[in-house]
């Protein structure tokens, strides 16, 4: 593809920064030297902070409000971007140099239709005449795989789906025929199925167009899907710059090889190894490697001299003095095994039977004349039992219920119809205001975001004081001690009590997070989507650290992700949501393998693997669906195996496979079995 | 143990943070001119009777509408008054009225406020549409009518003045409370089983009173504009007390001729509602609540 091999953009030992209040110049890019050529696809991947984004605007020639170019240039053919006239640089962007920002439904103009949207994009960027541009509308809407275009030209943004949206961004950006598309984490926010038929759609433009890419994500699993060549940001430096075959299989940089490992697989089930510490802030790296303080394999020379970028000889740049030692070591090992021990005898702490919830509440109409609503529930038919000590992990995608069933286990949101009975006898009010304090105490919530979930306005120790005044009526120094005590066992110890949230790393506030919810010594811990928000790095230590936990304290986890392989390490059973019911459940070892239920199937062959041969098997469309259907299979308008009216017009039997092991589909557990055997082989 | 981190712990955190916000507040120019013209007015206020040179009822003939001199450096008005005089104490039934009504209207306001934004639903959708009708009526006619009902004076002005100018204030204390209510920390604490009082002073109200503080600022600012205003309509404060609004309407028919006897209550009066909006101003960037956002990293 590469027949045109000219140097497209060029960055020359570019540093960008700001100045801080105290007027320090503080770098957020340091000597950074990168070229990409035509046609080529080159992933800029590295964790929060690292400066990915940035660079990439950088390849604009667009800078945010206070940074400033601090050393070196960047280049688009030849030209150098930043020293462009604002006249030049719009000829450039969206013509030559396209962006596709991270969240399409905010960069799509609402009150506009989505043909005028497109149209307004060729009418800057392409020589297409007023006449020819409808035609030429729908052709990009064909080419980015939009059904029936024609229709869809006179939508609203709001009007699609988030997918869609981002397929509309796309084609937008293709109207002016660039040269290169930049990415700024195109797929991130969007569910696994989604984004899987987002990424095969790119990766087939770069084919046929021979457009360059420069692809800005967290996620290497993306990555390796689009990318012939990846970049690894660390602390605003290149740090490795390879092939994705070599950075994934070898990588040579210590980073990358911790980063790699940090990442949860979706054929081990074991805890990924975490990374300790953080990144260093903008101006707190010192006078030698910015990775020195994480590193595993850190000398003397690290310290205080700063690595230059080193070509090693497969070809790839390094930015380390050791690369030579860490090519000799050997592929990053698995992590560490989880163990389980059989859970089969052990009590039942938490049993839902039959509940189903419901968002919409009662007219005003309805309730005067004393009317049960009748449309569909949002969740409905969830029965679970959870045992002592295990820990069920929750999946779907969103919308699929799984918070909605936790927070009704917490007594957020009262089940319409159901029973959670608690330890096999006490059943649990459906209301907070009716549960006595001791049934609070012991189910205990995590959420998603710490950032939302910690009062930016209380320190540490207020956090804490909160349940142990609560739930235990403790004071001063024994409330002082318990704090210290707990926040040591989450790792983080009692120099961080006078703290505020904002003083604290994204990982930190989740240990302090999961701090509040085990200090009330509870039995259930609810875990919503816990480690989304997190670095990978991050979010392995918090993985470990729920593990070690469980083990000290005996706790029970319900687990919601919509990773599959981040459920894979942790949990010891799975249940797959779809539209609010339950499609699949059991052991992880047996949902992961075959047969599984068609959505099973579909979920976890759009799961992106960090490694270069991983190829998603996409057997289901990305359609969203609103609500759950009244009547028949939740999920008959996508199922890739569909029997035919019976689907439709037939709640599916619960099919058992083994003693643990439960499908719900219309079709035979064993000819499900052969069917997606023989689709593997 | 991850590496300790230089971060600096604090003590004494509230006590620190009220400091930090003032400084931030000294530290802008417009907060540093706008609260020392405040600072200055309160001073002024509290001295004025002991330092102005005549008394402020004193009539002469002899002085009527004089230029400013050495002895009467602001002149004197048209019942030969000292205006120096009378300006220096001008602002005291202003400040003093507007200074208690207004807590009291953003106490009520923000009680209100905070109270429809928990609970929402249908007592909410009510109640505002009271307070809209409220507020779509222009603001001198509803507290005209009250005035001239139950006639002036402080004891009716202070309840009317802190009735209409809480309502804005129920506005604004819902919107800062619905921004905090949908966060998690508030459905954490929920969760829990804390009680209704608990969520609102340890979760809730740490959140909003910085909004309710700038709010309470500009409601002070156009409580005095509007105190001025019915002085100057002849509903305010009344003669011969010395009031800004009240010295303009004397000294207007005699603008051509006499400009110094509106002149001087005019700048003392602008300069106290600027001086205010330049301190809730800086004190809203310094809260961080502004609008425009600091540096993005």
């Amino acid at each position: 593809m590469n027949l045109d091999n000219r140097p497209l953009i060029e960055i020359c030992d570019l540093s960008i920064g700001f100045s801080n209040e105290e007027k320090q110049v503080l770098p957020i890019l340091r000597n950074i030297d990168l070229t990409v050529r035509a046609g080529e696809t080159v992933g800029l991947v590295g964790e929060s902070g690292s400066g990915k984004s940035t660079l990439a605007l950088a390849m604009m020639g667009y800078l945010g409000n206070p940074l400033k170019v601090l050393n070196g240039s960047t280049s688009f053919r030849q030209q150098s971007t930043f020293d462009l006239s604002v006249r030049e640089l719009e000829q450039i962007r969206g013509g030559q140099l396209a962006l596709i920002p991270q969240n399409a439904g905010q960069a799509l103009t609402p009150t506009q239709r989505i043909g005028r949207q497109i149209s307004e994009a060729l009418k800057l960027h392409s020589k297409f005449t007023e006449t020819q541009r409808p035609e030429r509308v729908i052709e990009l809407l064909t080419q980015v795989r939009l059904p029936d275009p024609a229709t869809l030209v006179d939508r609203y943004p709001h009007e699609l789906s988030g997918g869609q949206q981002q397929r509309v961004a796309v084609a937008m950006a293709l109207a002016g025929e660039p040269d290169a598309l930049l990415l700024d984490e195109p797929t991130t926010g969007l569910d696994v199925t989604t984004q899987a038929h987002v990424l095969e759609l790119l990766r087939d433009l770069a084919q046929e167009t021979g457009t360059a890419m420069v692809y800005v994500s967290h996620d290497l699993g993306a990555i390796a899907r689009v990318c012939e060549r990846v970049v690894v940001m660390y602390a605003g430096e290149i740090v490795l710059d390879g092939s994705v075959r070599q950075v994934l299989l070898k990588p040579v940089h210590p980073y990358a090889r911790s980063l790699l490992a940090s990442i949860p697989k979706l054929r081990e089930a074991s805890l990924p190894a975490a990374l300790d510490g953080r990144p260093p802030a903008p101006g707190d790296v010192g006078n030698g490697c910015a990775f020195a303080a994480r590193c595993a394999m850190v000398e003397d020379r690290c310290t205080h001299e700063r690595p230059s970028l080193q070509v090693t000889k497969s070809g790839e740049r390094v930015r380390c003095h050791l690369f030579e030692k860490v090519e000799q070591l050997a592929a990053p090992g698995p992590g560490t095994a989880v163990e389980r021990s059989s859970l089969k005898q052990a009590p039942e702490v938490l049993a839902l039977d039959n509940i189903a919830i419901s968002y919409t509440s009662r007219g005003l109409l309805d309730q005067i004349l004393g009317r049960q609503p009748n449309n569909t529930p949002t969740v409905d038919d969830i029965s679970l039992v959870i045992r002592k000590g295990e820990t069920i992990g929750l999946v779907g995608e969103s919308g699929s219920g799984k918070s909605t069933i936790l927070k009704a286990i917490a007594g957020l949101i009262p089940a319409r119809h159901g029973n959670i009975t608690y330890n096999g006898n006490e059943l649990l009010k459906a209301s907070i205001d009716q549960r006595d304090k001791n049934q609070l105490r012991r189910i205990q919530l995590i959420f998603q975001n710490p950032d939302d979930s910690l009062n930016p306005r209380q320190t540490v120790a207020e956090i804490l004081a909160q349940p142990l005044r609560l739930y235990f009526g403790l004071s001063n120094q024994e409330l002082h001690d318990r704090s210290v005590e707990i926040l040591e066992r989450v790792r983080l110890g009692g120099h961080y009590l006078e703290r505020l949230p904002s003083q604290l790393s994204g990982g930190e506030k989740q240990r302090v997070a999961v701090a509040r919810a085990f200090i009330a010594e509870p039995e259930l811990v609810l875990c919503d989507e816990v480690t989304s928000a997190l670095d990978v790095s991050v979010q392995a230590a918090v993985l470990g650290l729920l593990n070690r936990l469980q083990r000290e304290f005996g706790t029970t986890y319900i687990f919601v992700s919509h990773d599959l392989a981040v459920v894979r390490a942790l949990a010891d059973r799975v249940a797959l949501l779809y539209q609010g019911r339950l499609c699949e459940i059991g052991p992880v070892a047996d949902v992961y393998s075959l047969p599984s239920h068609p959505y099973t199937e579909v979920l976890l062959g759009a799961v992106l693997e960090p490694h270069p041969d991983s190829v998603p098997v996409l057997s289901a469309d990305d359609i969203v669906e609103l609500s759950p259907m009244p009547i028949g299979c939740p999920f008959q308008r996508r199922c890739p195996r569909r029997l035919g009216e019976i689907c439709d017009t037939q709640t599916p039997p619960w099919q058992q496979v083994s003693s643990e092991h439960l499908i719900r589909c219309h079709i035979q557990h064993s000819d499900l079995q052969k069917i997606q055997t023989q689709q593997v082989s | 143990m991850p590496p300790t981190l230089a971060v600096p712990v604090i003590k004494n955190r509230n006590q620190n943070r009220l400091f930090k916000v003032l400084s931030d507040v000294m530290s802008r120019p417009s907060g540093a001119i706008g609260l020392s013209l405040v600072v200055f007015h309160l001073v002024l206020a509290v001295i004025s009777p002991f330092i102005v040179p005549f008394d402020y009822r004193e009539i002469s003939a002899m002085l009527m509408l004089k230029g400013p001199s050495l002895e009467y450096w602001f002149g004197n008005d048209h019942l030969g008054r000292d205006i120096f005089s009378r300006t220096l104490l001008g602002g005291r039934e202003a400040i003093l009225v507007t200074g208690i009504a207004t807590p009291i209207a953003v106490l009520w306001g923000s009680f209100l406020g905070i109270f429809f934004g928990l609970v929402g639903g249908r007592v909410d959708e009510f109640s505002m549409r009271i307070v809209d009708a409220f507020l779509s009526l222009p603001w001198i006619l509803k507290m005209l009518v009250l005035i001239v009902t139950f006639g002036t004076g402080i004891g009716v002005l202070i309840p009317t003045l802190a009735f209409f100018y809480g309502i804005p204030v129920i506005r604004i204390a819902r919107a800062a409370t619905h921004d905090v209510v949908a966060r998690d920390f508030i459905s954490a604490a929920k969760a829990r089983g804390h009680g209704r009082i608990a969520i609102i002073r340890h979760e809730l109200l740490p959140n909003v009173l910085d909004t309710l503080m700038v709010e309470g600022a500009m409601r002070w600012s156009w409580m005095l504009l509007a105190f001025s205003s019915l002085s100057f309509l002849g509903f305010g404060a009344s003669p011969p007390t010395p009031d800004w609004g009240l010295m303009i309407a004397d000294a207007r028919g005699f603008m051509s001729f006499a400009p110094w006897g509106v002149l001087a209550p005019v700048v003392f009066l602008s300069s106290l509602i600027i001086g205010i909006n330049l301190t809730a101003d800086a004190l809203a960037k310094a809260l961080g609540i502004d609008r425009i956002q600091k540096a993005p990293v």
